[in-house]
């Protein structure tokens, strides 16, 4: 009904129109803006670019005096002490580098796992089969159910991207550290020998900063890698189930290796993630400027170190935090743009076939 | 069942002297059979009990975070949080309303800024599709995507604090900005591009001009895909602590003073609220951090909601 209605109103307002007024060529007025508007879409676009470059520059040219200053030691030597003027943020590199990677072993391996079961319409299936089992298959009210089902553990996952990471470092600094302590203090005690388990746990530490971390990044991986598996051709599958091939011959055979690339380049975006995520760690991961395997001990990463100096930086100290913002930004730079030309390259393939 | 089926199987094809060789010659047919002794099939079906077990253990830190925001922040939940100011080391009650305006100005004061400039280059994006700088913008976002949020602090430390010499809001707005800009302009393309090539075409045809096309066709078309990119980048945003440490800074106090709001001082928001008080080893600061918690979670799953339900309306509609 509304819709005719709706319909009966512009069929009225058309008949009222004065031909003339509308069939003409657009004015002056029209011409200049629509160029205007080209040209400001234009700007804005190239502006996107620029800003990359400004970001980069103004970081860069603030850290002249400390490149000046401490050259390339900077980078490799390990004391961090403002009142002697000595810097070093070799523990930071290594600190950043090491809760990312193993961030990123436990994160890919849950994250694949979840793409799996998302993309592999497990639920659904398990779904469709409970309401078979009471006959209650194919009504319109419940039908939808299988595919409402995924969707919302689909966008639970995602939501798990969306807690903010200051509140995960509350949660790991008030509920997860005196989880895991006494277990942690257990392993140091019977393997202590083990480089991993070298010291006890005696507050914030590497291992409860991983953790936290790889919750964090579980979400990128599963989303890129969902994405990739989904846009394995369907004929594939088909082909190996035809072959007799079971449903995991199937995956570990067909499907990962053909959205391994995809796949690949949502773990190296998890890993550029994990790279520049500054608050669970400042929180969690000790500030404690070593350099160290175990995964007890407390350490200190590049991000970490900046959020905690530069609040209450002093002008002497701004060249030298900014050195090592230009270490993090190469880092994380070059693993980002490793990652999207990754995922670039497999989206072209994909395409191609 | 399967050794009845086998056994048919293998009396319909009568052995023969033809120098063809029967290819179901050496099968074994009992390893074919999908039953739980085969290893084969056992390893499959164990390992999708396992994947949908990970897939499982990997919410439980998402509920058990919010069992214990709600557990820990919802004690302190009432009306003073809202309207009191943050409370000095070893006093009591207190809220923290000064944060949560402060959070939606900057969150806002970022919008204006990245909202405008996110749609019109996801325009660019979508209608000069396969240029060269087409191409470039695209990389530049997802590389952007991923770019850690406390360097876009240290980048508005170096543009905004140390050139207007101090910590305000408006550096807080601008790193956040430089946050929100990826998500809008690759959503906004994205949400532009699945607009139906005829309705752009006929737009054209009947004369209309590109920027009409976009204004009256295309834009009021991809709304809801927009709007979703806008909500996430919001939700992303407001949660965003690194960048404000050392850009917003934090205040115990309101920000309008004599009835006059000042931008350029430096202003609290949620997130840093929660970061600083989550370190005091006073009981009613950790206290005031897990609400602050509570309610900046609140505010970031709205958002979140929000946009998720804007992006499949063909589902929610039915």
């Amino acid at each position: 009904m509304a819709s005719i209605s709706r319909r009966a109103r512009v069929r009225a307002e058309v008949a009222s129109w004065n031909p003339g007024q509308i069939w003409q060529p657009p004015t002056r007025a029209q011409r200049w803006y629509d160029g205007a508007f080209r040209r400001l879409c234009f700007t804005f676009a190239a502006f996107t670019i620029l800003l990359i470059a400004w970001l980069v520059l103004e970081i860069a040219f603030r850290a002249v005096p400390a490149f000046r200053q401490y050259g390339l030691g900077f980078i490799y030597s390990t004391t961090w002490d403002p009142n002697k003027a000595q810097y070093g943020i070799l523990p930071e590199i290594w600190g950043t580098l090491y809760t990312s990677l193993l961030a990123v072993v436990i994160g890919s391996a849950f994250g694949v796992a979840a793409a799996i079961f998302l993309s592999e319409r497990y639920l659904g299936e398990a779904v469709f089969k409970g309401l078979k089992f009471f006959n209650l298959h194919l009504h319109p009210i419940w039908g939808k159910l299988p595919d409402r089902l995924e969707l919302l553990l689909k966008n639970l996952i995602e939501l798990l991207a969306a807690v903010p990471s200051v509140v995960y470092g509350l949660w790991g600094l008030f509920v997860i550290i005196p989880m895991i302590r006494p277990a942690c203090n257990w392993l140091h005690e019977q393997f202590g020998w083990f480089p991993l388990f070298s010291t006890t746990l005696s507050g914030p530490g590497v291992l409860p900063a991983v953790f936290v971390l790889s919750i964090m990044i579980l979400p990128t991986i599963t989303a890129i890698s969902r994405d990739a598996l989904v846009s394995v051709p369907p004929k594939l599958r088909m082909a190996a189930y035809g072959l007799g091939a079971t449903r995991w011959e199937t995956i570990l055979g067909v499907l990962l290796p053909t959205a391994s690339r995809g796949i690949f380049g949502g773990i190296v975006l998890g890993f550029g993630r994990a790279l520049g995520e500054t608050m669970a760690l400042a929180m969690l991961v000790g500030n404690a400027n070593r350099l160290t395997v175990s995964l007890f001990s407390p350490a200190n990463t590049l991000a970490a170190l900046l959020a905690n100096n530069f609040p209450e930086a002093s002008p002497k100290d701004i060249p030298v935090l900014m050195y090592a913002a230009v270490v993090l930004l190469a880092i994380t730079l070059v693993v980002n743009i490793f990652g999207a030309l990754v995922l670039e390259r497999a989206a072209g393939k994909a395409e191609a076939k | 069942m399967s050794e009845n089926s086998i056994s048919s199987k293998q009396e319909l094809i009568p052995a023969q002297d033809s120098p063809v060789p029967d290819p179901l010659e050496g099968v074994n047919f009992g390893e074919l059979e999908l039953s739980l002794y085969r290893p084969r099939t056992l390893f499959s079906v164990i390992l999708s009990w396992v994947v949908a077990a990970m897939t499982f253990l990997a919410l439980i830190p998402l509920f058990a975070v919010l069992w214990m925001l709600i557990w820990r922040g919802g004690q302190r939940l009432s009306v003073a949080l809202f309207t009191q100011l943050p409370p000095a080391p070893l006093e009591q009650g207190g809220g923290f309303g000064n944060a949560i305006i402060g959070t939606l100005i900057m969150v806002g004061l970022a919008g204006l800024i990245s909202v405008p400039v996110g749609i019109l280059t996801g325009v660019f994006l979508a209608q000069a599709k396969d240029s060269k700088l087409a191409g470039t913008v695209r990389f530049a976002a997802k590389v952007l995507t991923g770019f850690p949020s406390i360097l876009a602090g240290v980048f508005a430390y170096g543009a905004v604090v140390l050139a207007t010499g101090g910590f305000s809001a408006v550096a807080g707005a601008i790193a956040l900005s430089i946050l929100m800009l990826p998500t809008i302009i690759l959503t906004s393309e994205s949400a532009i591009a699945m607009v139906p090539a005829k309705m752009k075409e006929a737009s054209i045809g009947m004369g209309a001009t590109g920027a009409q096309t976009v204004w009256m066709v295309l834009l009021p078309t991809a709304m809801p895909g927009i709007l979703t990119g806008i909500m996430l980048a919001v939700a992303r945003a407001a949660g965003e602590t690194a960048p404000l440490l050392f850009t917003a800074l934090f205040s115990n106090y309101w920000l309008a003073s004599n009835g006059r709001v000042d931008l350029m001082q430096p202003t609290a928001s949620l997130a840093v609220l929660i970061y600083n008080f989550s370190g005091m080893p006073f009981a009613n600061q950790v206290e005031l951090a897990w609400a602050g918690a509570l309610v900046l979670v609140l505010i970031v799953l709205i958002f979140n909601l929000i946009g998720q339900s804007l992006s499949h309306p063909q589902i929610h509609q039915q």
